[in-house]
């Protein structure tokens, strides 16, 4: 009874409610979200993950530009169709230097998370300028001008620091050296690729990625980007039951 | 229709001010359009810069001209008025964009345009969820919490000028988003896409409005604050904590327009998703609730149901729905003992969101066979029933073994649709309905046939969606997951996109259907507005009073 009463004075003071809104809400976040920065088993720590190439982030930065997290996820989930149709499931690890995520929500296209590798980047090229000539059933938009327009990479070094600022452990020695490894990157050629792979790990390859020897386009970096999605991690020697992954 | 009654020759407060303000802004985008190297960046210092020389134009010319004047004894009606247009500018906006498209993915080859990259459907995904949830919607939630506070605190809206800061800095908010979705400009987390100095301008507008609301709280004539003011008030707070919180981020220079968030991965996706699933439930949900409150007892002329009911299952519900974000990420990197939380927290949602929907429901009592005779009450009973609908459907598939299923499928589509243009949609459609009248101060809408004709055209389309996508979800759900006797799997990935095709199909049609419906609604508003008033009603503040006097205070409970 009387509490109906006491609900009275919510209901004539506005501050009251206001801040009694305030508590009832903060509780949910504050038990599930803050415990995910200090919970040591949250994000376990997995070899060979490391940040992206300076053209691996730009093209990500691309993929985001265009919203293809809305078609396509990049989250395998431990079910058996899906470890069978698109690899090893997801790790924490693989995403954690991801700003944003890009695990998506929907797969009106199929999972990108192990995309690198699966086809030729003459494939991709192909696919994304026109995705029905190689996929005649596909839904996808078609992407022909990411092949035309040369990539803008002046703010290259501005991005890697604030990517950096947010938690990215790029060295000093990787955003100085950020346009000269993402052009070496981009050409098959380059002398520079020998620095790009000190700082960035032997797997990563230099090559023409659209074909184009003239210039760096779009579609070099998101091709970049994607064939190298999924690849850090080598899930040969990789074992979820060893005790460094029992936390 | 605007009786010069006791009318203060003085401007609004905080006209100059604002004045000001509109020159600084305009100054400093003009700058800063002119100081960067990134073509996005300044495309959107320019339309800043142009909305502040408008502002500044209109605002100038007003109080030079003397046509902007305070009416402190009566309600603040005109920017209502011109959140009701808003709202269905941008209902038929957002729909336009939703049916495109749905057309886009059942016929590629016909609405794809392989010159024009921005028209590409991960651009205007963002703008027709944007323009619907947030244009649509937000604007909707503004008119009339400003009709709403208003009438149930007996008071003018509080603040001066700031109501009409709120409404034209929201506009502004919308089309900058819209327009840098279409260029590029995206923090690519869903429904939280707009980029850092819109995030900063929405930010503000949002504090202005929560100030306007509170301070005509403050002023009431009445001891107890209406039930609906507790939703508004809770939509308008939780909002702007998420909203903070979800878009925390580093731009990349300040004449830049990317920025990165601060967190990654987990963190930044149960972050995501703790937003995202409080859009729903505090924008989508409790703010529409706020609106059934007022608009339901209002129409059907009867008192809400429980009082009781509505103290429980408001607490619970905004309790109980911030738990809920987890699980849109089972089976996934998250740590399970959260995934695990969030599928109970959403199961348990279940009960105050029906708590809702009962005490709706049943305010009716006594009043049913206005459901026959009253299109408009016909809209918005269906609305509370698809609102219950969707509201059981979510805790089905927030449980992790239906959601192996449904995760990642047109399923989730069809529920979201459910909710959106079932609940929302007809909640607010309703609403505009009772409010054109009263506002622009006509005996009733220019045509009931019209809005019979709105009510069933929309209602097919929305069972046409729904069930199309029911269908195509748990369709792709299961054959991603068959397996042929061999032990293969059954289905590469592209027949499972073949076989939507159909389904496809109907929902464009369903959309389709419900845009016209809009449309036609947009005719009979017109029409309405057009047509002669009556007489012009004494319409200063005590008369106002005495007409309004059928909706006591709290739930009308005595």
């Amino acid at each position: 009874m009387s509490l109906w009463k006491q609900h009275a004075k919510l209901e004539r003071h506005s501050l009251l409610l206001l801040v009694g809104i305030l508590l009832v809400v903060s509780i949910g976040g504050l038990v599930e979200i803050a415990p995910l920065f200090w919970l040591q088993g949250t994000i376990e720590k997995v070899e060979g993950v490391r940040p992206y190439t300076p053209l691996e982030q730009a093209g990500r930065d691309i993929y985001v530009r265009e919203g293809c997290y809305l078609c396509h996820s990049q989250m395998i989930r431990p079910l058996r169709d899906e470890v069978e149709r698109y690899g090893h499931y997801s790790l924490a690890a693989e995403s954690m230097y991801d700003h944003p995520f890009q695990w998506g929500s929907k797969r009106t296209g199929p999972d990108l998370a192990r995309v690198g590798g699966k086809y030729s980047d003459s494939w991709h090229r192909d696919h994304l300028t026109d995705p029905r000539s190689v996929v005649p059933e596909s839904v996808m938009p078609p992407y022909k001008f990411l092949a035309e327009k040369e990539l803008d990479y002046s703010d290259i070094v501005d991005r890697m620091k604030a990517l950096h600022t947010v938690g990215v452990p790029y060295t000093a020695d990787m955003i100085a050296n950020a346009k000269k490894d993402l052009e070496a990157q981009a050409d098959p050629f380059s002398t520079d690729a020998v620095g790009l792979r000190a700082r960035y790990g032997a797997k990563v390859v230099n090559r023409d990625f659209d074909g184009n020897p003239d210039k760096i386009t779009e579609m070099d970096a998101l091709i970049a980007y994607l064939q190298m999605l999924g690849t850090m991690v080598d899930f040969k020697s990789y074992k979820a039951q060893a005790p460094e992954n029992q936390r | 229709m605007s009786a010069p009654s006791k009318v203060n020759a003085s401007p609004p407060a905080g006209s100059s001010v604002l004045l000001i303000i509109s020159v600084l802004g305009a100054f400093l985008a003009i700058l800063g359009a002119g100081l960067t190297h990134d073509p996005i960046f300044r495309l959107q210092a320019e339309t800043i810069s142009l909305a502040g020389v408008l502002a500044a134009f209109a605002l100038a010319s007003g109080l030079s001209g003397g046509k902007l004047r305070d009416q402190p004894d009566r309600y603040s009606d005109n920017v209502i008025k011109a959140g009701v247009i808003a709202t269905m500018f941008w209902a038929a906006a957002g729909l336009l964009v939703g049916v495109v498209i749905a057309a886009q993915l059942s016929w590629p080859r016909i609405f794809y345009f392989p010159e024009a990259g921005w028209l590409n459907f991960g651009r205007l995904r963002p703008l027709h969820t944007s323009a619907v949830i947030f244009a649509f919607g937000g604007n909707a939630l503004i008119a009339t919490s400003f009709w709403v506070v208003q009438r149930t605190c007996k008071a003018r809206l509080a603040g001066g000028i700031t109501p009409w800061f709120v409404f034209w800095g929201y506009q502004l908010f919308i089309v900058l988003a819209a327009t840098g979705y279409l260029m590029g400009a995206t923090q690519g987390k869903e429904y939280a896409e707009p980029e850092w100095y819109t995030d900063l301008w929405l930010t503000i507008v949002w504090v202005a409005y929560l100030l306007v609301f509170l301070g005509t709280i403050w002023k009431r004539k009445e001891p107890h604050i209406y039930v609906a003011n507790w939703f508004y008030l809770a939509f308008i707070v939780t909002i702007a904590v998420l909203h903070l919180v979800n878009n925390a981020a580093v731009p990349v220079g300040l004449l830049n327009h990317k920025s990165y968030g601060v967190m990654s991965g987990v963190q930044d996706a149960l972050t995501q998703w703790w937003y995202g699933h409080n859009a729903v439930g505090f924008f989508l949900t409790a703010g529409f609730l706020a609106m059934m409150y007022y608009f339901v007892p209002k129409r059907a002329e009867r008192p809400v149901y429980s009082y009781r009911l509505s103290i429980v299952h408001f607490w619970a519900l905004i309790f109980i729905y911030i738990w809920a974000g987890p699980h849109h990420l089972h089976y996934t990197a998250l740590p399970q003992w959260a995934q695990t939380l969030g599928m109970t927290f959403s199961i348990m949602l279940w009960m105050p969101s029906w708590g809702g929907m009962i005490n709706g429901l049943m305010t009716l009592s006594g009043a049913w066979d206005k459901l026959r005779t009253d299109p408009v009450i016909r809209m918005m009973v269906v609305s509370i029933a698809f609102y219950g609908m969707s509201t059981f459907e979510g805790p089905v598939m927030s449980i992790r073994a239906v959601n192996a299923l449904s995760h990642y499928t047109d399923w989730t589509i069809g529920h979201v649709h459910s909710g959106a243009l079932g609940w929302v949609g007809f909640i607010s459609f309703g609403a505009v309905y009772c409010l054109v009248p009263w506002l622009w101060k006509k005996k009733a809408m220019y045509s009931t046939k019209m809005i019979e004709w709105h009510f069933w055209i929309a209602t097919t389309g929305i069972l046409l969606y729904i069930a199309a996508m029911w269908v195509s979800g748990i369709m792709e759900g299961l054959m991603w997951r068959e397996y042929t006797p061999q032990g293969f799997l059954a289905y590469s990935f592209i027949e499972t996109v073949s076989a939507k095709h159909i389904e496809n199909v109907i929902r464009t049609v369903g959309g389709l259907m419900y845009l016209t419906g809009a449309l036609i609604m947009i005719v009979n508003v017109w029409k309405t507005i057009a047509t002669p008033s009556p007489e012009a009603s004494g319409a200063d503040l005590a008369a106002e009073l005495a007409d309004d006097a059928s909706t006591a205070p709290a739930t009308a409970i005595a």
